[in-house]
């Protein structure tokens, strides 16, 4: 139950900048999820938020208040880390109950808060065991449910699931979304470089870049209606398809002009005056399909991947750069063919200068 | 020949005939003694494998049975016989039973020397873990901590003697109209004292005085082991304990110290056998005088100033006695924490 506002925050160590200018207002109930490439000071800006790190400079308020120099344990805030944290010498008990000791509450309280915990994510059997008697989904409960006995304000996850593997990643991302639910007014913040995980888990998500935030939108949002080419890049996978080329006639929808006599209409509206500007086209390699008439897109396949569900395939694969295209169901036999492919025009976004039409 | 020459030839005497033992003895087993040829070729593999660890071990056996575990039955039957030199010069053993244990028993000194040693082990192991955990925790998040490390490091490098000489020298007494030049002294006067006071001379204190240089010396040791076990420990931990609401003290007492709780016992008790062989200090700076003898140095007094090796022998035993368990319980708990 809290509410947290992020006012022009920045981050430096020393003369080097990490974050510059962060705004940022969350509600009551919401998972934000922050995600951005390694270094991006996704997991610094979590650890400002934790007290962990000074901040340099900016507000950051909780319910209003400003937390800048309050001491971690004051602000309300519970942690989960990315290697769990848990303290090896105690039991599972004693790590859930450690918070509750320090803050000297009752024993009473102490034992049902734990109870409690220990029933909602099933470690009830494991209250006397050591840390490393656990596996590692057990270790992860544990570090949340010490986080849930300390009922904060705020949730703050860093990278919870990166150490698990894969089939335990999906049924810890799953309990946690649950837990979620069955906690709605609790605030979440998620950290993660997983796009899975963002867009399955958010209410909304904050991409990080270039020290600053690239996006904040729900995650639906972020896909289907991209601010600037690096979201549109950085969400999906693979990478969303970007061609150079030239408006040629604007109107509630855009004709754009591309290499190799290929023409792009889009949905995104343009004016009179746009006429002749450079564009990059956008469409997700899963919004291409094959077409008898005008392509977006042309080329000859030399490569392809049949992953059962889709098969992908790949134009100039060498490049480092590669056009992609997604067709659904397997198709055999694509290499080395010439195809034309399209797009919707509700698919195919604009961008000029590096950032969306759409948002002008 | 020059020393210098006589050293480097024998460090090559004594390299090449390791490496000489080993290549040879291994060439040996392969040619000579199970060759893996003929129609028992498969058997002789299997036997030298088994023979191979044998022959890389036998040296250390050797060396250990040689320097070790002969003095060990060597001292025991010392212990038990009275040694006699005869009127023509030659020396002779009679068997004496537990007689030299029972002198030994029956000498306040030794009994001086056992409550001196009980004072040393309960003193100097915990003051040395303590301030080497100190210092190690102090130093750890500064700036100049390298620095500081490395002074309270640096008496390991000075002999037990040495660190002995310039306690003595910190403990020196001048006649009250002479300049002191004992720092304890020179700062007894200025706070108030009325007369220099030979430290070393008074009783019971003066063992404090003599631990202190020991401690001053393990301290380092413990330092540096501990400040690496402190490294050891997952940074996300004492995070999470700063985010549970713990002060530094809680994250110092209740965090950092049980997760190298092993490291610990491992420093202290490593500091318990140095303590328990304690000689030099003693030695050097009051041989035993004023109420300091030490077990060690009570065996030194006997086994070569009054040539009793009877009894001298059987001190030995009594501290080999004292130092083995604590050596078992060392060893393993060392080796439980490299697993």
């Amino acid at each position: 139950m809290a509410e947290l506002k992020m006012t022009g925050i920045a981050k430096s160590y020393g003369d080097v900048s990490v974050l510059e200018d962060i705004n940022l207002d969350i509600k009551t109930g919401e998972l934000i999820v922050f995600v951005g490439p390694s270094g991006c000071g996704k997991s610094t800006l979590l650890r400002m938020v934790a007290g962990l790190e000074k901040i340099t400079a900016g507000e950051l308020e909780i319910d209003g208040v400003v937390v800048n120099n309050i001491p971690p344990a004051e602000r309300g805030i519970a942690m989960v880390f990315q290697s769990y944290a848990l303290y090896p010498h105690m039991t599972v008990r004693e790590n859930m109950a450690f918070a509750l000791k320090l803050a000297k509450k009752p024993k009473a309280e102490i034992e049902a808060a734990v109870a409690k915990a220990a029933k909602i994510l099933q470690l009830e059997d494991y209250l006397d065991r050591l840390p490393k008697a656990l596996s590692g989904g057990q270790r992860q409960r544990v570090a949340i449910g010490r986080s849930i006995v300390r009922d904060p304000k705020v949730y703050l996850f860093d990278e919870p699931l990166s150490n698990l593997d894969a089939a335990l990643r999906v049924a810890t991302r799953i309990e946690i979304a649950q837990l979620k639910e069955s906690m709605p007014e609790s605030t979440m913040i998620y950290v993660t470089h997983d796009q899975v995980e963002a867009m399955t888990l958010a209410t909304r998500i904050v991409v990080l870049a270039n020290k600053g935030i690239a996006q904040v939108g729900t995650p639906l949002d972020l896909y289907e209606r991209p601010e600037n080419e690096f979201v549109a890049r950085f969400i999906g996978s693979p990478a969303m398809n970007l061609w150079p080329g030239e408006v040629i006639a604007t109107g509630p929808q855009t004709r754009v002009k591309l290499a190799d006599g290929c023409e792009a209409i889009s949905d995104v509206p343009t004016s009179e005056g746009d006429i002749g500007l450079k564009v990059n086209v956008g469409v997700r390699p899963e919004d291409l399909r094959a077409t008898e008439n005008t392509p977006v897109f042309t080329g000859t396949v030399d490569f392809t991947e049949l992953l059962g569900e889709v098969t992908q395939i790949y134009f100039d694969a060498t490049s480092g750069d590669p056009v992609i295209a997604k067709l659904p169901g397997i198709v055999h036999g694509l290499r080395g063919t010439q195809i034309r492919l399209t797009a919707a025009p509700d698919k195919v976004h604009l961008f000029a200068d590096g950032r969306s039409l759409l948002y002008r | 020949m020059h020393p210098a020459l006589q050293g480097i030839l024998t460090i090559l005497v004594g390299v090449g005939g390791c490496v000489g033992y080993f290549y040879l003895s291994n060439q040996f087993l392969d040619k000579v003694l199970c060759p893996p040829r003929g129609k028992n070729a498969g058997r002789n593999i299997n036997r030298a494998n088994i023979i191979r660890p044998w022959l890389f071990l036998l040296p250390a056996l050797l060396a250990l049975g040689t320097y070790l575990a002969y003095p060990v039955y060597e001292t025991l039957r010392l212990s038990l016989t009275e040694r006699s030199t005869l009127p023509d010069g030659s020396t002779a053993y009679a068997w004496a039973g537990l007689d030299n244990y029972r002198q030994m028993l029956n000498e306040p000194k030794f009994w001086e020397a056992l409550r001196n040693n009980a004072m040393w082990l309960a003193v100097v192991p915990a003051l040395a873990t303590g301030f080497g955990l100190l210092a190690a925790q102090l130093t750890d998040r500064l700036k100049w901590g390298n620095i500081a490390k490395s002074l309270i490091f640096m008496p390991m490098a000075i002999s037990f003697v040495g660190a002995a000489v310039i306690f003595k020298l910190v403990y020196d007494m001048r006649p009250i109209e002479q300049e002191q030049i004992g720092i304890l002294n020179a700062l007894y006067l200025n706070f108030g004292g009325e007369a220099p006071i030979a430290w070393l001379t008074v009783p019971f204190w003066n063992n404090f005085f003599l631990m202190a240089v020991l401690v001053w010396i393990q301290t380092g040791f413990a330092m540096v082991i501990l400040s690496a076990a402190l490294r050891g420990i997952p940074e996300e931990t004492i995070e999470a304990a700063i985010v549970d609401g713990a002060n530094p003290f809680q994250v110092f007492f209740k965090i950092k110290v049980p997760q190298i709780k092993g490291t610990i016992m491992v420093v202290w008790t490593t500091i318990t056998i140095v303590v328990l062989k304690v000689f030099d200090i003693v030695f050097a700076m009051t041989n035993g005088q004023w109420e300091t003898q030490v077990l060690a140095n009570y065996m030194y007094d006997k086994l070569f100033r009054s040539n009793d090796w009877g009894v001298g022998s059987a001190s030995a035993m009594v501290i080999m006695l004292l130092v083995t368990p604590i050596l078992v319980w060392n060893v393993r708990n060392a080796r439980r924490e490299m697993k």
